[in-house]
This record gives C-alpha cells, structure tokens and sequence, in this order.
C-alpha cells in the first residue's frame, strides 16, 4: 500500500494575536506523484498553508504528516533540515539570490541539504547543468548574474533549483503570474515534465482558473477551509 | 550546512552592496587610524619622556624629592632649593665606581630658555633615547669663556646663527628680570633636535655661570660695583656649587651600591635617583592629558561604529526577500544570524587592515618632519602590544555591535517564513 506524501488532519492555524483562525481544515491527502492544483482567492490563507507544508509556521491543533513524518514533532532546528531535504520551493518572482550566478543559485539547496547532495549520483554542476538545458535556459546564460536573465528564465532557473537533487515534493506558489499567457504555458509544460521525470508530488498554487486543465487533480482552498470568511 | 559556504555567501552579499558597505569600511577605517595612530604618538611620547635621559645611570642633587630633582635637572623646570658642594661633586666623581660625571649648574634663563652651565664632557655623555649622543647641526662645543651652544628650538625660535651674540637673564621666567648684559655671549654651536629639553637649552660654561656672578650679590647688581668682562679671567672662575651632577658608572650592576652611598652621605644631604624610574613615576602625572586624548578617539570608533550597525540595519528591509528565498532552500534562522554577524565582522576587519595601512602610509609620509623637527624617529615597525590590543577591543565591539542587524534579521525571517511580508 502507498502512503500519503501529504495528509493534513482536523487542523487548525491561527495567526498569533489573531481573532480567528485563518485555516480549519478537516482533511488534505495527496498521494505520491499527484500534481495538485490548488486555487482560491487571495487572502484565501493559500501562502499560510504552504508555510504550514514547509514546517515554517505550526498549526494550533491536528496533525500535518509530510513523508510520514509528523512536522509538529520536529524541533524548529529538524524541521528547518526536512524542508531542505524534501521540498523544493518555487514562488511568484524575486526568487533567485541577486549576487549570486545561474548555476550558484540551482546550486543552492545542495548547500545547505545532504540528503539532496547525496541523491545526485555523479557531479553537482553536471546534474544543474542537466536541469538547466531541460528547463531551456542556454549554456551561455548559466554563469552570467540573474539579473541579466529574464522574467521568464529566471523562473525556470527557479524551477530547476527546485527540482535539484530529487526533492519528493515541489511547492509553486503562483509561479507563472509574472508571465504573459503563453509563456505560462510553456512554463507550466515544462515543469510538469520535470516533475514527472523526477517522479516528485507537485503542488501547484494558483488563482488563475485557466491553468487548472493540466492538472489530474484540483483542490478549492475555500471549499475545505472551514473558516467563513466576510468579504 | 558548511560554514564556509555561509562565509563565501556573506562576502558575495557584501560585495553587491559594496558603495555603501565601502563607505562604511572607510568610516570604520579613520577611526581606527585615528585610534592606532593616538596610541602610536602616545607610545612615542611616553618612551621619548622616559628616554630624555639615557646612558645616565644616577643623578645627583641636594635632598629634595625624586621628582623635583628630576624636574629642574632633566626638565629644567622650577628651581632647585639647594645646591650641592663643589667639594661634594668632586669626592663623588673621584669615587673607584664612577666612570663619568657631569656637574650641572641650572638659574639663569635667555628669552624665557633655561641656561644651563657644564663642561665640555656634556657633549659626550649626555645621551637621550636610544644611547644617542648629541650631535651638532653647526659649530662645535663652547671652548671659551663666553661662549655658548643653543638647542636646536632656541636657534630656530630666536632666529640665532653661529656667531650671534646673546645676553643671559639672572633667574628663571619670562620678563622683568635682570640682564646680564655688561658681558655678552657668542654662539659657537647649535645643537640637532633630539626632542628631548636639551632642544630649549642654552649652554655655557661652568666657569660662565662664575664670571657673569663675579660683581653680583644677592640676586642683583650692587651699584658702582662692576668687574668688566675683559678682566673676569683675573679671577677663580671654579664654581663653589652646582645644582646637580649626572653621573655613569663602571657597571651598571654598582647602581644601587652608589645610590645607597650618596644618599647615607653625612657631610651634605644629597639624593641620587635612577634617572628611568623618577621618569616614569613622572610620566604617571603628565601621562593623563595622552590618556584622555586616546579616551576621545575611543569614542570616535565607537560612533563609527554605529554607523555600521545603522548601514546593515537600513539594509536589512531591502534584503527581507533574500533571506526568505536562504530560507526555503534550507536555511536556518541560526545560519541567517550568523551571516549578518559574519557581515559586520567583515566590515569592522577590512575597517582595521585599510585602519593600519593607512596608518603605516602617514607614518612613512610624516617620518623625515617628525625627525627634523621634533628629533622622534618614527620608525616602521610591526604594530605593539597596545596598538594590537586596541585593535582586539575595536573588533570585540564590531563582532557586538553586528549582533544587533543579526538578531534583527533573525527574528525577522522566524517572523517572515518563506513569504516575507513586506
């Protein structure tokens, strides 16, 4: 039997000084290899629930289950080096490191995660390299600062540190809304490929509708949110 | 997590922001020349004072206090309230121990100068700083009468030149005092700087100090009584008294025997001191004013500083989305703390190496002037003990005062997440 890579149970988070929870969720489970799309408004609680996933905010009561590891159980230290280990992160934009090259910025999570650095069978750079020629991005580019690439390249440098050294799960939250509509495409294909390949679980955020037909399956965040929100 | 990627992060950080971390490291490092160099200049004053005598192994003058007879014999400030006997002198430097001694007769004063009566065996045994031996700029030692030879400051400031006639004054002080001016003398020789009070020093001889005397009593001229200068050579110019003797002997090792000695003498109440010890026990007094100087440059690093600190906390904000991507790619909040401190430690280390070259290239710059007209030789040398214990403390307080932004940064990306909510 497979188990779950995701399973939120009978959760509740509430921000501190908060008058209400921002998110009372019943249930979540997401299988291995599922690409999830997951849609609501903004400030529907999309980015907390992330922040829930990746270990960096601890719900008040329930359990979240990542790879069959309890996050709440983890101290901040362990919890910090599981997501590392685990989950590649991919937002909006802004998301390389300014001073730092192509390849430095692929390179990354392998810096601060063994594990990661010990699923690359052979060379680092030869393993980022790969990525970055399936993610598209010409060789010429990969030593040039970030900030000469482009809106569209610099979310596929992106993508390809998230994916390195085989993290089970990727997070992208809203990753294609600083791309016209066609690059958003060709972005969308290419990661899901990517994911595919590196049989990783992909939870795709987004509150653009038009998106969701890729997807095997969606998910509504005000539809398991138990919170009733006033708009 | 390899500290030395979280290094080779923080320099890369820095230097994409290197205007204003430039800046900072320029503020930090004038600071620190200005700190290193006080302490330098104040360790030069402080071994220059306690060498203003040097190959002297005693001095010798009536009882008094330590200091006091360091004060009128080396210094020549104030008076000395009791002579010692010429026949004293001489039982004293007749002594089997003593190699050399130096009588010295200090009271009359040139345009505010002390005068200051010897014999020719000053040249060659007075020494000052490191063993140096006087050395002339022109002319050579006084070999008449009513010769004499000028410090170095004394010919500058009263513009006298080889050949120059002056008059001495009858007391020490400026103005209103009587002039001995019925006999003149010629200047025969000027002495180089030693930046020592040899420098303010007019020198005659001992048997000058007699002979512009002869016709006085009790401190002034008695009317209608007058030996003219042609006819002073008729009369005993050995001097009854002088105010103090520097003396050196045979061994060093003999000091204390010899010190013990003069100061149990039964004929005359006389003190001898070690030249190196009253120096320092006076340096304690006049080593304040330096010290307050060093406590003002303190502040200074201190402020620069601060200034660091204000740089990377101004910073901070703009880089709240840089240490949330470190974030989600593994870093945690204890490694974001640690490369802000590493930052500012960066910042306050390169503040003390450009601090100290900078230093180093005045110090080259300024060294023949201070040489000329100072008589301090400054020489190239690897910082000291102290400078390199200021340069601890100023790292000390960086490594502090870069813990602030870090905490900062800290509790901002614990607070942050991986979205930083700007």
């Amino acid at each position: 039997m497979v188990s779950p890579v995701i399973q939120l149970e009978n959760f509740q988070f509430r921000w501190p000084l908060a008058q209400q929870d921002c998110l009372d969720i019943d249930s979540l489970v997401v299988m291995p290899g599922e690409h999830v799309f997951l849609h609501g408004p903004s400030g529907s609680g999309k980015s907390t629930l992330l922040g829930i996933l990746g270990g960096v905010h601890i719900p008040q009561t329930g359990a979240v289950t990542i790879l069959g590891q309890q996050l709440n159980l983890l101290k901040g230290t362990a919890r910090d080096r599981f997501r590392a280990d685990h989950i590649g992160f991919l937002f909006q934009q802004f998301n390389l490191i300014p001073y730092l090259s192509v390849l430095e910025n692929v390179l990354l999570p392998c810096r601060f995660s063994q594990y990661r650095r010990n699923n690359i069978k052979g060379d680092m750079a030869q393993e980022a390299h790969r990525l970055l020629k399936a993610l598209d991005i010409h060789a010429d580019l990969w030593l040039r600062p970030v900030t000469a690439l482009s809106v569209g390249q610099q979310q596929r440098v992106a993508a390809a540190r998230a994916l390195i050294g085989k993290p089970e799960i990727i997070i992208a939250d809203e990753p294609t809304s600083s791309l016209d509509a066609q690059r958003q495409r060709a972005f969308l294909d290419l990661l899901m490929q990517e994911c595919a390949t590196a049989s990783a679980t992909l939870m795709f955020v987004s509150h653009d509708q038009r998106l969701a037909a890729s997807f095997d399956r969606k998910v509504a965040l005000d539809e398991i949110n138990r919170v009733s929100r006033q708009t | 997590m390899s500290m030395k990627y979280l290094l080779v992060l923080a320099a890369r950080s820095a230097w994409n922001r290197k205007l204003t971390l430039g800046l900072t490291v320029m503020a930090v490092a004038l600071s620190v020349t200005l700190l290193l160099g006080v302490e330098r200049l104040r360790e030069q004053a402080h071994k220059g004072f306690s060498l203003s005598v040097s190959g002297t192994d005693l001095i010798v003058g009536a009882r008094t206090s330590p200091v006091q007879l360091m004060l009128y014999a080396v210094f020549r400030v104030g008076e000395a309230t009791n002579n010692i006997s010429w026949s004293s002198y001489e039982k004293l430097a007749q002594q089997p121990l003593v190699a050399w001694s130096v009588p010295i007769s200090l009271g009359d004063s040139h345009h505010g100068f002390p005068v200051l009566g010897t014999n020719q065996d000053y040249f060659k045994h007075y020494h000052y700083g490191d063993n140096l031996a006087l050395r002339f700029a022109a002319g050579r030692p006084f070999s008449s009468t009513f010769d004499t030879v000028l410090g170095a400051e004394v010919a500058e400031r009263l513009g006298y030149k080889l050949g120059s006639r002056i008059t001495l004054s009858h007391g020490m002080g400026l103005g209103g005092l009587p002039e001995h001016k019925d006999k003149p003398f010629v200047v025969t020789g000027i002495l180089k700087p030693t930046g020592t009070p040899v420098d303010r020093t007019v020198h005659v001889s001992l048997e000058a100090i007699s002979a512009i005397h002869l016709d006085w009593a009790g401190g002034i001229q008695p009317p209608g009584f007058h030996i003219p200068q042609e006819y002073v050579r008729k009369f005993d110019l050995q001097p009854k008294e002088i105010t103090a003797a520097l003396i050196g002997l045979k061994s060093r090792a003999a000091v204390f025997r010899v010190q013990r000695a003069v100061n149990e003498n039964k004929d005359e109440a006389l003190l001898a001191v070690m030249p190196g010890v009253a120096l320092e026990q006076l340096w304690q007094v006049v080593g304040v004013a330096e010290k307050s100087l060093l406590a003002v440059s303190v502040i200074v690093v201190v402020v620069s500083l601060s200034g660091l600190v204000a740089v990377i906390m101004a910073g901070l904000n703009e880089r709240r989305r840089e240490l949330a991507i470190l974030r989600s790619v593994g870093a945690q909040p204890r490694e974001i703390l640690m490369l802000l401190t590493y930052e500012g430690v960066f910042v306050t280390l390169a503040g003390i190496v450009i601090g100290l070259a900078l230093l180093s290239g005045v110090t080259i710059g300024a060294a023949p002037i201070m040489q000329e007209k100072f008589g301090v030789a400054m020489t190239m040398s690897l910082p000291s003990i102290g400078e390199f214990k200021l340069m601890g403390a100023v790292m000390l307080i960086g490594l502090l005062a870069s813990l602030l932004p870090a905490y900062r940064a800290y509790r901002l990306s614990l607070a942050d997440g991986l979205t930083p909510r700007v």
